[in-house]
């Protein structure tokens, strides 16, 4: 048994891979829990970015500066009363926001963190990422027919066309992606000849794919993979239907979208789904065009002395964190109030300091960098998801699918027949 | 999905539409449910929803975009619009009917409620209105207070409908600038009224206030402290493709339709009309100052907004030079104590920031007004809703609706 | 000229009243704004058209404004709006007058773009005349017109879609007429739709 336990851990693969069903257990809980966590603190900071994008505040009583909201958020909806309409489906409604929550988060098997931090590596590893993930577009429709209502059922139509036409455009982007996992253009654009690149379809080959070829496939071929990379940014957002792309869920528009129905947890599994979808298809842009979980400038910047240094901001990070944190605490108001949420910051940065001062461990450093980097990628583009929501309007519903189906989609084309041109020909 | 048929049920469903004000069955002789829609003509009423491809959508009294208690309904088919109904007087508190039972001065503070976000400009016009029923004139002093507070409140309200707008249209951070940026006016409102919203800044011949140590010196500042802010405002929209798609073309209103629909403002301006009446037929020391009439050529939500604009602008320019000009003297007129008008009527109009604000008021020599008649500068151009929407989708309806920029209480009265 | 309407004269002080032979001078009161005749080339014109329709046509405080018979109301707007190039309906309201025998003044305030001029149209109907609708002339008439219904009770023939506008659609009684109460409401209305005793 413990050597059940103990073989896995010599070994360099995926415990999916090497059939580990312990290690794969393990691997599971971290990877949901991460995701849990990571859901909640895309809460928090969607609320505090948006807030200050607007010149307020934003959470600052629940817990210090509104850490602790996304806690209180999670319980107020837990204890909120169960509505189901009159007449709805009860099964249908029950099931609708389980097959939402499945989908987005039984895609994370596959979501490479390190070349072997992955629950499992399926070689058609992409093609599982969108095929799981447009199972959404089920529970949606479901959602909106089961709560017998024609305001949902119009706003979970309008949702469901969306996601369907950004998926064509989606999919291009990420075919001329893979696509270049086997052209390897001799010696044009930098790329070093006599590497023979094969085909692979899967999230850890695709990486490695990158790192063989010594470029990132956002600037391969370039302008193409950014091209290619716009798009699926563009798509992607328009995917999990965000801002700009949010009609069928705005407040102030007439269809109030397909979850006006769902209170309470219902609600929040919803919202669940949608952050969990939003870093899931982050991830796959980081995957395919940003190199993974490599640490910047892998190629411009090499040697030993540069793998030291950027192996050293995982802990430098956790550090500035813990520093913010100690400057919150000097700055909080020096009432007996306060007391508590004073202690509470600072126990919080003393935390995150500790953390930082174990990431400078060696053993650590080696083994979390890979995951670091991957998570700040992907924490970048959660960003952006909310400065997209802060900055821009809203697309009609008309216009946006122009954008998808006579816009991103002939581009995505175009893209797709370059690289495959280039790629053989150079 | 119940009994649905559009037609047989009195109430859509709808969440919102929760209002208890909605009669259960009002007249008995006509109370058939098409009551609302009789000029919309709903063909077949007795297809069942998914059938018939017309739907009657409600979008009710509570509703996050329609500036107060506005009730649409709305004829689709499908996504585009056929034809609206406008529901209003949720807000109608009888104003013209109490005016009749107030002396003129206690008159007064009623006129801010209407449009209360302009809430200057309704007493401005008031007041000139009774001041020619009286036959005298504010003097210089006051004239030029007057410009001022009614030129920032122009700018305020401007401010309010760019926020809102924007926000109707899905872009949330402007609003929370405009309301920032609006707070340095209603600061100044305070200080001199000691009101920042419901303002009674003047009276019956003149202002009753003197304007307070440092008010130039704050005004100033202000008119530094913003043009900034307005090339905010103009960064996060004007050139943003988001918002260039749903504002051109939207919404269009032709001059001649504009014209025979009555509507005034910035929404004929965008129409091409160059028109205002600050320099048409000036009142109030307007003819002292240099400014601009910026207008647009299409008629679309584009140039209504761009004409807003513009105006923010150029009332910056007629503060900067009223403040500079101000002469001394008396700020209030020989007015009687008690009031009496002799017998006649007068209409007297102003350029309020939605449109022409009318007052006519009739006086039978007595210290009551026999009659006060507010012609509403929102409720005419409320009317030409359906003109702008025929043919537009429904997301159109909601940014129409911003872009003519209506206070129901003026709607309503 | 700014006009200081004086209280009840009173002799200038100074002088006893009871002086003999010595009346107190009694400050005359100024003339107030009286309405003088309008002359200008519109009004002779139409004076010339419809003769004793138009009944009178004065300027009051810089004012113009036309007082016509009700009969010739319809063409003269028609008149005013092509001829005379009026094509901004400003507002439509009514006055009551309960003590005159035509009990309405019925007001329309015109515009026009070219010209830069303003002007009131007068009528005078009995309670329960019907007058022909402006609708057809300016469109802007819809809603104004409504409101007059809705206000006054005056039906306009011709009009789309004449229903209360303001107030709700079952509501009794026309709230600006002279003899409606201040505080009266359609108790049965409230009370059937609201639920509510009324409360004043």
């Amino acid at each position: 048994m413990l050597n059940y336990i103990t073989s896995y851990l010599s070994s360099n693969t995926t415990p999916g891979q090497a059939g580990n069903v312990f290690w794969a257990l393990i691997y599971i809980l971290v990877v949901f829990g991460g995701i849990s966590v990571a859901v909640m603190a895309m809460n928090w900071l969607e609320r505090k970015a948006l807030a200050h994008f607007q010149i307020r505040l934003g959470p600052m009583r629940v817990g210090p500066h509104g850490l602790l909201q996304p806690i209180a958020d999670a319980i107020k909806l837990m204890t909120k009363e169960d509505i189901i309409p009159a007449e709805a489906d009860k099964f249908v409604f029950w099931i609708a926001p389980l097959i939402i929550l499945c989908a987005s988060f039984a895609v994370y098997i596959v979501v490479p963190f390190g070349p072997t931090h992955a629950i499992t590596d399926l070689n058609i590893g992409i093609l599982f990422m969108l095929g799981v993930s447009s199972l959404s577009v089920l529970g949606i429709v479901m959602a909106g027919w089961a709560s017998n209502s024609h305001y949902p059922l119009i706003g979970a139509l309008r949702s469901s066309a969306q996601m369907v036409s950004y998926e064509v455009a989606m999919g291009m982007a990420v075919v001329s992606a893979i696509l270049m996992t086997s052209l390897h253009g001799l010696g044009a654009y930098g790329v070093g000849a006599g590497t023979s690149g094969t085909g692979t379809l899967s999230m850890i080959g695709i990486v490695q794919a990158q790192q063989e070829q010594h470029v990132w496939f956002l600037f391969k071929f370039f302008p193409l993979g950014f091209i290619a990379f716009g798009i699926f940014a563009i798509a992607m957002v328009a995917e999990t239907n965000r801002a700009p792309f949010d009609l069928p869920e705005a407040e102030s528009e007439l269809t109030a979208g397909f979850h006006t129905e769902y209170s309470g947890l219902r609600w929040s599994l919803f919202m669940l789904g949608e952050y969990a979808a939003m870093i899931a298809v982050s991830s796959i842009a980081v995957t395919l065009w940003l190199g993974g979980w490599y640490r910047p400038f892998p190629n411009t910047l090499t040697g030993e002395t540069w793998d030291l240094v950027f192996s050293l901001f995982p802990g430098l990070t956790f550090l500035a964190l813990a520093a913010i944190a100690f400057v919150g605490v000097r700055r909080m108001p020096k009432h007996p109030y306060f007391r508590v949420q004073t202690l509470g910051l600072a126990g919080f940065g003393v935390v995150l300091g500790v953390i930082g001062l174990i990431l400078f461990v060696p053993p650590v450093r080696d083994r979390i960098q890979d995951i670091f980097w991957f998570v700040a990628k992907v924490a970048g583009f959660m960003y952006l998801y909310i400065w997209y929501r802060a900055t821009f309007p809203r697309y009609r519903f008309d216009q946006l699918m122009k954008v998808g189906w006579k816009v991103l989609l002939p581009i995505g084309i175009g893209v797709l027949i370059l690289t495959a041109v280039l790629g053989v020909v150079l | 999905m119940g009994a649905g048929q559009p037609g047989d049920r009195e109430r859509p469903i709808n969440m919102t539409d929760r209002t208890i004000t909605d009669p259960k069955g009002d007249d008995p002789k006509t109370a058939d449910s098409t009551r609302f829609l009789s000029h919309l003509e709903l063909d077949q009423p007795d297809k069942t929803f998914l059938d018939s491809n017309e739907l009657v959508i409600n979008m009710g009294p509570q509703h996050p975009a329609t500036h107060g208690v506005l009730r649409v309904i709305l004829k689709l088919d499908g996504e585009q619009v056929l034809g609206t109904e406008c529901v209003i007087g949720y807000l109608h508190r009888g104003v013209e009917k109490i005016a009749e039972h107030r002396t003129y001065t206690m008159f007064n503070p009623y006129v801010d409620r209407m449009d209360y976000v302009a809430a200057v400009s309704n007493g401005l016009g008031y007041c000139e209105a009774v001041e020619k029923l009286l036959n005298i004139e504010a003097p210089p002093r006051a004239r030029y207070i007057r410009v001022i507070l009614t030129e920032l409140n122009r700018l305020a309200s401007h401010q309010l409908w760019l926020g809102t707008h924007a926000l109707d249209i899905g872009a949330m951070t402007p609003l929370f600038y405009t309301f920032r940026d609006r707070e340095e006016i209603l600061k100044i409102f305070e200080k001199y009224c000691g009101a920042r919203l419901t303002t009674h800044a003047f009276r019956i011949g003149g202002c009753q206030y003197e304007t307070y140590e440092g008010f130039e010196r704050d005004v100033i500042k202000f008119l530094d402290f913003v043009p900034p802010k307005i090339d905010e405002y103009e960064e996060l929209l004007t050139t943003n493709r988001i918002w260039l798609e749903r504002t051109k073309g939207v919404g269009v209103i032709s001059k001649a339709d504009a014209i025979a629909l009555g509507v005034t403002g910035p929404v004929l301006r965008a129409s091409g009309v160059k028109w205002d009446l600050r320099k048409a037929q000036p009142y109030a020391a307007y003819s002292d100052f240099d400014f601009e009439v910026p207008i647009g050529a299409n008629g679309d939500t584009y140039d209504r907004y761009s004409v807003r604009m513009e105006e923010m602008r150029q009332s910056l320019r007629i503060i900067r030079q009223a403040v500079e000009k101000i002469p001394e003297g008396p700020i209030m007129a020989k007015v009687p104590k008690v009031m009496k008008p002799p017998v006649g009527e007068v209409y007297h109009s102003i350029e309020a920031p939605k449109g022409e604000l009318g007052y006519f008021i009739v006086s039978d020599g007595s210290t009551q007004p026999y009659r006060v008649r507010v012609r509403p500068p929102s409720f005419v151009n409320l009317q030409a809703l359906d003109n702008m929407v025929r043919g537009a989708l429904v997301a159109d309806v909601i940014a129409v609706i911003g872009t003519l920029d209506i206070v129901l209480g003026e709607v309503d009265r | 000229m700014p006009e200081e309407p004086k209280s009840p004269t009173l002799p200038p002080s100074g002088e006893p009243k009871s002086t003999a032979g010595h009346a107190p001078a009694v400050p005359a009161k100024p003339a107030g704004p009286v309405p003088i005749p309008w002359d200008s080339a519109m009004v002779g014109k139409l004076k010339g058209q419809y003769g004793s329709g138009i009944r009178e046509a004065n300027t009051y405080l810089g004012q113009n404004y036309m007082v016509v018979e009700p009969s010739i109301v319809s063409e003269l707007l028609q008149i005013l709006r092509d001829r005379e190039q009026f094509d901004y309906c400003v507002d439509v309201t009514a006055v009551h007058y309960p003590q005159r025998e035509k009990q309405f003044d019925l007001i329309w305030i015109l515009y026009s773009f070219p010209r830069n001029e303003r002007i009131r149209v007068k009528t005078m109907i009995a309670d329960g005349e019907r007058v022909p609708s402006a609708v057809p002339i300016w469109a802007t008439a819809n809603w104004l017109e409504r409101e007059v219904f809705d206000m006054f009770g005056i039906r306009f023939d011709g009009h789309p879609d004449l229903k209360r506008i303001l107030l709700p659609d079952g509501w009794k009684g026309h709230p600006l007429r002279k003899d409606y109460g201040i505080i009266q409401q359609d108790q049965e209305w409230v009370q059937a739709n609201l639920g509510i005793e009324s409360g004043q």
